[in-house]
């Protein structure tokens, strides 16, 4: 094999050290803002960071980190300082079980675990059950009560409220709802769901824009179920010290977005597909005469920069799992007993959903992409310590033991032997995990990790085919040339006598 | 040269090797026949430590062939066995080379000895370069037969060294193995079910059956003074190859 995988690796670390140290050159304090995966979210995020800019401070963005649980422990880990959030979210989600009501309590609440809560942005965002207009006039239904005259309806719900204190259980409970038939479904897809006609009713937010455009009715909330979601913003404690005049600028923000103002807004991300940050700049020159030089990238910019975070992911967590599983399938061939434990664990591994895994990273880990970093190098481990074990097993025993009968030491019969023989069937194992990685890597967005992911995760949100194809068309561009890749890397890794 | 005392060895329940007292002889080529099964490989196997007796023990040149002195021992034996045991992924040259360049030898002195293996095997040097799967089965058993010579050993140890090769090429190579033995002054230990090959190649002719010695000696005292009528029956089935030999000789 002479000194070719040194080299390889080598020239590996060379091209992805510098993606780590971009990060430079601090002066002014850094700011790390975050946002939700729906579009409200996104632009509040954004409106924050050219306030923070504004304010003399750096804004970091994490845009589209995932759904609550994800930011609430990103901002007490201090992963991020700022996310924008919901009153009945803090009460009903977060502090759930708690049994705090009202503003004061919950600002009492917050402080105690070391964050502060800005007052209201100026809008409510509630969650309320729509039906398209025409369904509800049939049914007669026009009250959440109304629901339980019509167990046949099929509810499609987002992900977060099937599963969240103030969601589907507790409203089913609250109304005592008869309906079986409820999916649990991405919040963007079910006003599509409705749309085409495969579910009749799903939970909204009232400030969403797809309301007017799809024509739904809003179900009133007669027996008083949700609490009021007034926008807020949330931070950590220590930024008032770090940054005094961030938290000044941010509390200008107070009341200043109506809840029309909000629903344009969403709209014009939604169906004019205005990048929210440019949306969030026309909002703070408009509202706050903030000056902003928006810095809009290219779409080559950015393809450039979710290339290079997918490669870097894709890359080390490759690298550190061919590290770490050749020398687990060489155990796994030569210790039977031991072979099955590392065999069961890593096959393990593979059974956990790939979202499951990367949630699992974030106490650990945080977010970004360390986790998904973690996440893929598990992944990866599996075909390539299979491959090695079944790789070396299957060298002919005559063969082995006519190098042993040499008189070399087994350290060397590894060397010169069984790992020569078995590197086209360790290759395949590499590559086969190269192209898992390549593909999963894209989850790695949901975490903050970006990549393909990312155009992928926004399109979805934004209902932008061209958007997703952004992020699907290199993904899949990048697992042929890995794979091409790695069956060009045979020729030089297979010792030639076994290419005959 | 090498003693077996006393030596059993089986393999789960299956008895390969019975009571086995044997010295092999400097010098001579010890042939040891005996039908499929009889243990005959196993023999070969407990000499070079690819496996121990259960009872009893095995001693070469007064070491006892143990774990901790296995690999020293090795190098001072050659084994060639049925199919060559060449390793795919190395060039001719590469298999004969192999443990001289592990234990440092310099590549003048490698390339020089294995010039003058390949004049002594007959072994085409043009055909150094090739893999093993570019050769024909003689010439795998020469390359074989170079590797196990490489570091001089002391004894030769060659398990049905022909039994794969089809009948011209094998009587080619029964001749250049003979005369190979005879220029070294080889000690050799060679395993075969063919009386043929046993008659023209060995001094001295182990039977074995079931495990366990019949009978050792010359041809003549097989033949004159049989212990068992398996040993005349053993000769007498392979007679024609016998006869053909004679006229050969």
């Amino acid at each position: 094999m002479k000194a070719t995988p040194a080299i390889v690796i080598g020239t590996l670390f060379a091209i992805l050290v510098p993606f780590q140290l971009f990060s430079a050159e601090v002066t002014a304090p850094e700011v790390k803002i975050g946002s939700k995966a729906f579009t409200e979210s996104v632009i509040l995020g954004d409106i924050v960071s050219l306030i923070v800019r504004d304010a003399g401070a750096i804004p970091v963005q994490r845009r589209e980190l995932g759904g609550t649980r994800v930011l609430w422990n990103a901002l007490l880990n201090g992963e991020i300082d700022i996310y924008p959030e919901y009153t009945g979210t803090v009460s009903e989600e977060i502090l759930a079980q708690k049994g705090i009501h009202g503003e004061a309590a919950i600002r009492q609440a917050l402080a105690e675990r070391g964050i502060m809560m800005t007052r209201s942005l100026g809008f409510s965002n509630n969650y309320a059950i729509g039906m398209k207009k025409e369904t509800c006039k049939k049914m007669q239904v026009h009250k959440i009560s109304d629901l339980r005259g019509h167990p046949e309806l099929r509810l499609g719900f987002s992900n977060e409220f099937m599963d969240r204190a103030d969601g589907w259980p507790s409203l089913r409970n609250h109304y005592d709802l008869p309906q079986k038939q409820v999916y649990g479904m991405d919040h963007d897809l079910s006003y599509r769901g409705l749309e085409a006609g495969s579910i009749d009713a799903t939970d909204i937010y009232s400030t969403d824009a797809e309301i007017q455009y799809y024509d739904l009715c809003l179900l009133e909330d007669d027996l008083r179920h949700f609490s009021a979601y007034a926008a807020v913003l949330l931070y950590r404690k220590d930024l008032s010290e770090r940054a005094p005049k961030v938290v000044s600028e941010l509390s200008k923000l107070e009341g200043q977005i109506t809840e029309p103002a909000i629903i344009e807004m969403n709209a014009r991300a939604k169906f004019n597909k205005i990048p929210e940050g440019r949306i969030a700049a026309d909002f703070v020159t408009a509202k706050l005469s903030v000056a902003t030089r928006t810095r809009h990238d290219t779409a080559v910019d950015r393809f450039w920069r979710h290339t290079s975070e997918h490669l870097y992911l894709v890359a080390l967590s490759l690298v550190a799992a061919i590290l770490v599983s050749i020398p687990l399938g060489i155990v796994a061939a030569k210790r039977p007993r031991i072979g099955q434990v590392i065999l069961g664990f890593t096959g393990l591994i593979q059974t956990i959903p790939s979202l499951a895994l990367l949630v699992f990273m974030i106490p650990l880990l945080g977010i970004g992409g360390p986790p998904a970093i973690a996440a893929l190098f598990l992944y990866s481990l599996l075909p390539i310590v299979r491959n090695t074990c079944v790789g070396i097993r299957d060298i002919p025993s005559d063969i082995r033991e006519s190098a042993e009968a040499l008189g070399l030491p087994a350290r060397a019969i590894l060397r010169l032997v069984e790992l020569p023989m078995a590197s086209r069937t360790i290759l395949a194992g590499i590559k086969t995990s190269a192209v898992i990685n390549v593909g999963t890597a894209t989850l790695g967005a949901l975490v903050g990790a970006g990549g393909y992911g990312q155009p992928i995760l926004t399109g979805i949100r934004l209902d932008d085919i061209g958007l997703i194809m952004q992020g699907a068309i290199p993904s899949a561009a990048l697992a042929l040339l890995v794979q091409g890749f790695f069956e060009f890397a045979e020729r030089f890794f297979v010792p030639k006598g076994l290419q005959l | 040269m090498i003693q077996l005392k006393n030596v059993s060895k089986g393999y789960g329940n299956v008895r390969a090797l019975q009571g086995i007292d044997l010295i092999i002889p400097e010098g001579m080529t010890t042939v040891v026949i005996g039908p499929s099964g009889c243990g005959k490989s196993t023999l070969l196997r407990l000499i070079i430590g690819l496996a121990y007796p259960d009872t009893g023990s095995v001693y070469f040149k007064d070491t006892q062939v143990l774990p901790d002195v296995v690999l020293s021992l090795r190098r001072r034996m050659g084994y060639v066995i049925q199919e060559g045991g060449l390793l795919p992924h190395l060039t001719a040259r590469d298999n004969a080379a192999l443990m001289a360049r592990y234990i440092g030898w310099s590549e003048d002195r490698v390339q020089k000895r294995v010039d003058e293996l390949c004049d002594l095997t007959q072994f085409p040097h043009d055909g150094l370069g090739r893999f093993p799967a570019q050769l024909s089965g003689g010439q795998r058993q020469r390359v074989s037969l170079m590797r196990a010579l490489m570091l001089d050993p002391d004894v030769l140890l060659m398990d049905e060294p022909l039994g794969s090769l089809d009948p011209m090429i094998r009587s080619g190579l029964q001749k250049d193995l003979k005369e190979v033995f005879r220029r070294l002054k080889a000690t050799v230990v060679l395993v075969t079910h063919d009386m043929g090959e046993a008659i023209f190649l060995g001094d001295m002719i182990v039977l074995l059956k079931d495990g366990e010695i019949l009978q050792k000696g010359t041809l003549n005292d097989l033949v004159q003074s049989p212990v068992d009528p398996f040993v005349t029956r053993f000769i007498n089935a392979q007679r024609c190859a016998f006869d053909a030999e004679k006229q050969n000789t």
